[in-house]
């Protein structure tokens, strides 16, 4: 019997009193791609926060690989929202990634020479190498949503926690994505990822998470990615009309 | 007589002869050294002004200080005491305003404005009283508001160099956990790095900073030997450690010369002389800056400018001449033979292509009606390609050379590649398509224009120009007469 490498139990998460997320619990499988969906403000992110102790949580409890996140950090590698950091900061491409290597390096000591070879490795590996010295304002949403990524692989974990990676790229980043996520799957490696494309979560997750301040339903992706799920998940406002936005939507952020 | 004496005074000054100046010189140097380095941090952090609501909230604990020293048995003057004084009350500053900021719906500036003023404010009313205190009129507190090298004695200006000696060692020393911070908080605290320490870490080598900064810079103006270096060494650079660097160095030349200055200029408080002069180099960065200066930015857009006009210039010119060329062929051009025989990606119009190499002299008037453009403009931009062995200029008519009949034809070529791309991959109304690939046209590189010509599966032509999408469209739709959809810009 493997490790669950992610297990929520009975999470409550609140603002100024106010539930975001409430009685959450999911038991992640090892060696899965868990998509996690619902719509805008469902409390996606908050609940990924929540698990790697960036927001206090109200009550429940959150184990990694049986174990709480400060004695497995080194297994859990987390992708931020590529919104959440200013992309003008004066830093190259391969020294945000070499970030994902500090605590590695530990205090006091540079980065050095074979640290950035992983790094560049990692750049590779996502498929924008040349473009390792590149001020990061110089690279596209997709390319950075990449940087992102190789900054979260040089970690080496075992489990992947990563917000909308998927949000506005181009689609060559969107393949590249996919194709890690597969590699990953491969090497027996666990990825929860929050998801906006509906089309899309049958061919990229084997296993889904509905969310909507509740878990709405989870498992396979076959068994549970149901219409009548959806729209519990969406408060049946999954109208045609609703898919017509939402495609109008993506379609002007592809073009 | 006068004018030598002084000369000579400034002479000594400036030569450093005299050894307290040196001293002071050098330790203020350092301070701004340190001072530049931490403030690129702060700048980062968004921060800035934090560091001025310090300062300003140290005035207080200057004054208590002075007046509770004798009662404790210190020496009131004593420098130690008075800056033990500020830290204590800048410290209390800032927690009045996470106070404020954490317990009231109050924004940070709302905080910062308030606790920076009643500090202040405080901090010249116990000041007042010193005045009146035996030996506080000669205390010379003011210094500490309005910065006053001359008011440092060597023994202070060694306590000012070894705090920023401090202060760098510990920016070597976490220069990479505090780029961390500055960057990405949320990463940094996934991967278990402490913010909250090190944010106390970074604020409290501002307190450092600053409190040693008071008697050289004065406390109103200390922000700006925090800000201003690192906002100039932006200009310049765009990775963090040599803006880190860079901003030291912006930061003691500023501290250099303006101590210099005030040494040499009996009445001109340091605090100024200083600000002013890193507000020269700011605002030399910000004109020459190689990164983000605005010359240079100027120079780019002036070069992009050109790069365009030139393209109109010549893909208007390969139109007329196209246009010309399709109006004499009458019936059996063949451009016109079986034009839905092939999809429209594959057309090539060879004819056209042979066609614009005889040497067809074109009014500047029929060119200048093919855009709205000013005619001094257009009038620059024909002499640049004439200088550039584009086109011959004959009186009010032109002509493409060679080699500008190549450029032209490669104009055209990605002009028209990348509408057609528009048209088949990107569903743009063919009525349209000319505006979208002129806002993008003149940016494309050389491995976009492989990959449009690897796309429209025209990778075996190289220099053929495809037929203008236009044109096509009105064939296909039959909504106009050929003639009339080539002379599109002609009309």
């Amino acid at each position: 019997m493997t490790e669950i490498p992610l297990s929520i139990s009975d999470l409550t998460v609140a603002y100024h009193r106010k539930p975001v997320i409430w009685d959450i619990a999911v038991d992640v499988p090892p060696g899965t791609l868990v998509g996690v969906v619902g719509p805008n403000g469902a409390g996606k992110s908050t609940l990924l926060k929540a698990c790697l102790d960036l927001i206090p949580i109200t009550s429940g409890r959150v184990e990694f690989f049986g174990k709480p996140y400060q004695e497995v950090r080194q297994r859990v590698a987390y992708v931020p929202q590529r919104e959440s950091v200013d992309w003008d900061f004066p830093i190259l491409a391969i020294d945000v990634v070499a970030m994902g290597l500090y605590r590695q390096i530990g205090w006091f000591l540079p980065v050095r020479k074979r640290h950035l070879q992983i790094a560049q490795a990692a750049l590779d590996r996502v498929g924008i190498g040349d473009l390792a010295t590149r001020q990061i304002s110089q690279l596209s949403g997709g390319q950075q949503q990449r940087v992102f990524l190789a900054r979260a692989l040089v970690q080496q974990a075992d489990l992947y926690l990563m917000d909308e990676p998927f949000a506005a790229v181009d689609a060559a980043t969107e393949t590249a994505i996919v194709e890690i996520l597969k590699q990953m799957k491969e090497d027996g490696k666990t990825a929860v990822v929050i998801h906006h494309d509906l089309q899309t979560v049958r061919d990229y997750f084997d296993y889904v998470v509905l969310l909507n301040m509740r878990v709405v339903a989870a498992g396979a992706v076959d068994e549970v990615f149901t219409h009548e799920n959806l729209q519990k998940t969406y408060g049946g406002r999954l109208t045609l009309l609703d898919q017509a936005t939402e495609a109008m939507r993506r379609r002007e952020i592809k073009t | 007589m006068i004018a030598a004496v002084l000369l000579d005074a400034w002479l000594r000054t400036l030569t450093l002869q005299d050894h307290n100046t040196r001293v002071v010189v050098i330790a203020t140097t350092l301070l701004g050294f340190a001072a530049g380095a931490i403030g690129s941090f702060t700048l980062l952090r968004r921060r800035a002004l934090m560091g001025d609501a310090l300062s300003h909230a140290m005035l207080p604990g200057i004054g208590i200080a002075f007046l509770i020293a004798p009662a404790l048995g210190m020496q009131a003057k004593s420098l130690p005491v008075l800056l033990g004084g500020a830290v204590i009350s800048g410290l209390i500053g800032t927690f009045a305003i996470l106070l404020i900021r954490h317990q009231t719906r109050l924004k940070e500036d709302a905080a910062l404005g308030i606790v920076l003023s009643v500090f202040f404010g405080a901090g010249l009313a116990i000041l007042g009283l010193v005045q009146q205190s035996p030996g506080g009129h000669a205390a010379g507190l003011e210094s500490f508001i309005y910065g006053k090298t001359a008011s440092v004695t060597t023994h202070d200006a060694m306590w000012i160099a070894g705090i920023a000696a401090v202060t760098i060692l510990i920016i070597l020393l976490f220069a990479k956990e505090l780029t961390l911070l500055c960057f990405d908080d949320g990463f940094a605290a996934a991967r278990g790095f402490s913010v909250v320490l090190l944010d106390i870490l970074l604020m409290s080598s501002v307190v450092m900073v600053t409190v040693v900064g008071l008697q050289a810079v004065g406390l109103i103006l200390m922000i700006a030997l925090l800000v201003t270096p690192a906002a100039a060494a932006r200009f310049w650079v765009n990775r963090l450690i040599p803006m880190l660097w860079l901003s030291s160095f912006i930061g003691a030349v500023a501290c250099l010369g303006g101590s210099l200055l005030s040494a040499a200029v009996a009445e001109l408080p340091s605090g100024a002389t200083i600000v002013l002069t890193a507000a020269a180099l700011f605002f030399l960065s910000l004109l020459l800056g190689t990164e983000r200066g605005i010359v240079i930015r100027w120079l780019h857009r002036r070069s992009m400018r050109l790069k365009t006009d030139r393209q109109h210039v010549l893909r208007g010119l390969y139109e007329i001449v196209e246009s010309h060329r399709i109006g004499s062929h009458t019936t059996d051009s063949p451009r016109r033979i079986n034009p839905t025989d092939q999809p429209a990606q594959g057309r090539i119009n060879r004819a056209a292509v042979d066609n614009v190499n005889d040497e067809i002299f074109v009014p500047v008037s029929d060119l200048f009606s093919m855009r709205t453009w000013s005619k001094s403009r257009l009038k620059r931009e024909l002499r640049r390609c004439q200088a550039d062995g584009l086109i011959k200029l004959q009186q009010e008519t032109l002509c493409l050379t060679p080699a500008g009949r190549e450029a032209a034809n490669r104009a055209t070529r990605e002009h028209r590649l990348w509408e057609l791309y528009l048209i088949t991959h990107a569903d743009v109304a063919p009525s349209r398509v000319d505006h979208d690939a002129e806002r993008i046209e003149h940016v494309l590189e050389p491995e976009m224009i492989a990959e449009l010509e690897l796309l429209l599966s025209e990778s075996s032509a190289r220099f053929q120009v495809p037929d203008c999408p236009h044109s096509q469209a009105d064939l296909i739709t039959g909504a106009a007469s050929p003639e009339n959809g080539h002379s599109r810009g002609v009309r």
